[in-house]
C-alpha cells in the first residue's frame, strides 16, 4: 500500500509525519533541530529517502542537514567531525553551510547592490536558504534559493554549493528590493520536460527563467501589474509570492502575487489575471492538483497589512477551471475567530488517486484533505508557527 | 589545554556534552582558539564567524575571566588563566527575547 510522508518546517524545528495511503492515522516525529528555524525541507524525487533541510538561526547562521533514511537520522553533509578539513593535496573539503556569492572574474559576477526598502543601494548579504529543490533525476543535485536573492546548486549531496551567478548578475539586480520577509528567492521549478529550463521567483523582483541550465536568465513578468511600485508594469520589481506548475503541462504556470492570482500559458512570456470571484486576491501559497492540471488551490488572505483570512474564516479556494471561477472549501476548517496565515511554501499535494492536499498555518496547525479539498482534518495542532509543508508519496 | 564553553545549539551541532577541550600550539589568541575549534568540529564553521571574512557573527559574544573579548582584535592573547586551563573561554549567544 502507498504511504505519504509530510515534511513540516516551523520556526522552532522540523516535524516528519507519516501515514499509510488512507491518511487517517499519523505518526508525528520531531521536533528535529529543536529551537532552530526550518524554512524548508524537501525530499528527492529520485530517491525518496534522501531529504534536505534548511536550518537557520539569527545567532548561528545557516546549516544544511541531510537525511538518507527518510528523516530518521540527519547529518550535515561535508567534513565529518575530527577529520582534516583539507585533502592531502590541500584542497578544502565540503562546507555544507558555505554560501558565498560567486564574484570570481572567471565564473562570477561583481557583487553590486540591490535596493533597500527606502530605495537606497544596499550591499548583497547572504542570510539564509529559503527553499531547497532537489533535482528530478539525481539525488545528489539540489538547488537552493537564498536571501539575499540568489540561486545556488550542489552536485555532491549538499557538501559544497556554487552560485549560478547569471541570475543575480543578469542586469536588473540593482533594482531588486526586499519584500516584507526579506529579499528572498523562494520558488524554484524544474521543468520535467526540459532539463535546461528552470523557473524561479523572487520577492520583490519577479519571475525569471533560464533555458540553458542556469547560465543566463531573463525576467518573465509581462502582464503583471503592481500598484505598489513606481512603474506598475515594470520588467522587474513585482512581489511574486509563489508560482506552481503541473508536470504534465510545463508551459502553464500559476502565480500568487502580492495581490492578484495570475496564469501564464506560454511558460511565463505573458500573464493574465485569474482572480475572478476570490474574496481577496492577496495570499501566499498556490498549488495544482496532481491529476487535474486545471484544478488549483489558493488561500486568500485579507490584505498585505492584515495577514489573516477574510472575516476570520479559514477557507481554501479551489478552481477547477484553471482560474477565475473559485469555490470555498470550508468543511473541517475554522469558520470563526481564525486569524492565522498560511505562508508561501506551506501547502503541498500528494499524488495518490484520491488527491491529498496539505497546509500548515502560523498558528501551528497542519491540515490534510484526502478528498482533494472537499473536507479537512487536523494532522496536528499547536506546533510552532509553520513555515513550510512538503509531501512525499511513497510506494 | 584550552577549555571552551559553547552555547547549547552549537553543542548539539558539534555533538558534544559540556565543555570542549583543545590543544593549541603557539600563541593562544581568539583566532587560534577559533581555528582549532573549527578544525576539530568542522560543522561549526560559519556558525561563530563568517566563512570568508572571519568576522564574528553579530549576535555572538566572547568572554573569558569576566572580560568581554568580543571586540578585541583576533590576535589578542587570551588571559593566562585561559591558557593554563583554569578558566574557560566562553562563546555566548547575545541575549534576546524569543
Amino acid at each position: 500500500m502507498s504511504a505519504v510522508r509530510v515534511l513540516v518546517g516551523t520556526r522552532k524545528g522540523a516535524f516528519v509525519m507519516t501515514s499509510d495511503g488512507k491518511r487517517e492515522r499519523w505518526d508525528v516525529s520531531g521536533p528535529h533541530f529543536a529551537g532552530w528555524e526550518i524554512y524548508h525541507l524537501k525530499g528527492s524525487p529520485a530517491d525518496p529517502n534522501r531529504l534536505y533541510a534548511s536550518q537557520s538561526s539569527g545567532w548561528f547562521g545557516q546549516i544544511i542537514q541531510r537525511s538518507d533514511d527518510g528523516g530518521k537520522t540527519w547529518h550535515q553533509p561535508g567534513t565529518p567531525a575530527g577529520e582534516p578539513t583539507t585533502t592531502p593535496e590541500g584542497m578544502p573539503k565540503g562546507e555544507s553551510n558555505k554560501f558565498v556569492y560567486d564574484t570570481s572574474p572567471e565564473t562570477g559576477k561583481p557583487l553590486t547592490t540591490h535596493q533597500w526598502y527606502d530605495g537606497t543601494p544596499h550591499p548583497w548579504e547572504f542570510k539564509r536558504v529559503w527553499h531547497l529543490e532537489p533535482s528530478l533525476t539525481d539525488p545528489d543535485t539540489v538547488y537552493a534559493g537564498v536571501e539575499d536573492a540568489g540561486l545556488f546548486r550542489s552536485t555532491d549531496g549538499g557538501q559544497m554549493w556554487q552560485e549560478l551567478p547569471g541570475l543575480r548578475g543578469h542586469g536588473s539586480g540593482r533594482s531588486w528590493a526586499p519584500g516584507a520577509g526579506g529579499m528572498c528567492l523562494h520558488t524554484i521549478i524544474l521543468d520535467p520536460s526540459d532539463p535546461n529550463r528552470i523557473f524561479i521567483a523572487i520577492s520583490a523582483a519577479g519571475t525569471f527563467r533560464t533555458d540553458d541550465g542556469g547560465k543566463t536568465w531573463r525576467p518573465i513578468n509581462r502582464g503583471l501589474h503592481s500598484l505598489y511600485i513606481p512603474n506598475p508594469t515594470a520588467e522587474v520589481g513585482h512581489c511574486v509570492h509563489r508560482i506552481a506548475m503541473h508536470r504534465s503541462r510545463p508551459g502553464v504556470l500559476f502565480m500568487q502575487k502580492h495581490w492578484d492570482v495570475m496564469r501564464s500559458d506560454d511558460a511565463g512570456e505573458s500573464w493574465r489575471e485569474i482572480s475572478g470571484n476570490l474574496p481577496s486576491d492577496f495570499g501566499f501559497p498556490i498549488d495544482v492538483h496532481p491529476h487535474e492540471p486545471d484544478t488549483i488551490y489558493v488561500v486568500p488572505i485579507k490584505s498585505d497589512s492584515e495577514h489573516y483570512p477574510p472575516d476570520g474564516k479559514l477557507r481554501v479556494y479551489r478552481s477547477r477551471t484553471g482560474g477565475n471561477e473559485w469555490e470555498p472549501l470550508t468543511k473541517g476548517l475554522p469558520q470563526q475567530h481564525c486569524y492565522v496565515n498560511v505562508l508561501r511554501d506551506a501547502m503541498a499535494v500528494d499524488s495518490l488517486d484520491r488527491c491529498g492536499v496539505y497546509f500548515g498555518t502560523t498558528g501551528g496547525q497542519v491540515y490534510a484533505s484526502v478528498d482533494a479539498g472537499d473536507s479537512w482534518t487536523l494532522i496536528v495542532r499547536d506546533l510552532p508557527s509553520v513555515v513550510s509543508v512538503e509531501v512525499q508519496t511513497l510506494p | 589545554m584550552i577549555r571552551v564553553v559553547l552555547p547549547a545549539h552549537l553543542r548539539t551541532l558539534a555533538r558534544v556534552d559540556g565543555e570542549v577541550t583543545l590543544d593549541i600550539e603557539g600563541p593562544v589568541t581568539l583566532r587560534s582558539v577559533l581555528d582549532a575549534l573549527e578544525a576539530c568540529y568542522p560543522m561549526l564553521r560559519g556558525t561563530i564567524r563568517d566563512h570568508v571574512t572571519h568576522q564574528r557573527r553579530a549576535f555572538l559574544r566572547f568572554f573569558a575571566c569576566e572580560q568581554d573579548l568580543s571586540h578585541e582584535p583576533p590576535d589578542t592573547p587570551l588571559p593566562d588563566l585561559v591558557v593554563s586551563g583554569a578558566e574557560p573561554f566562553l562563546v555566548v549567544g547575545a541575549m534576546a527575547g524569543g
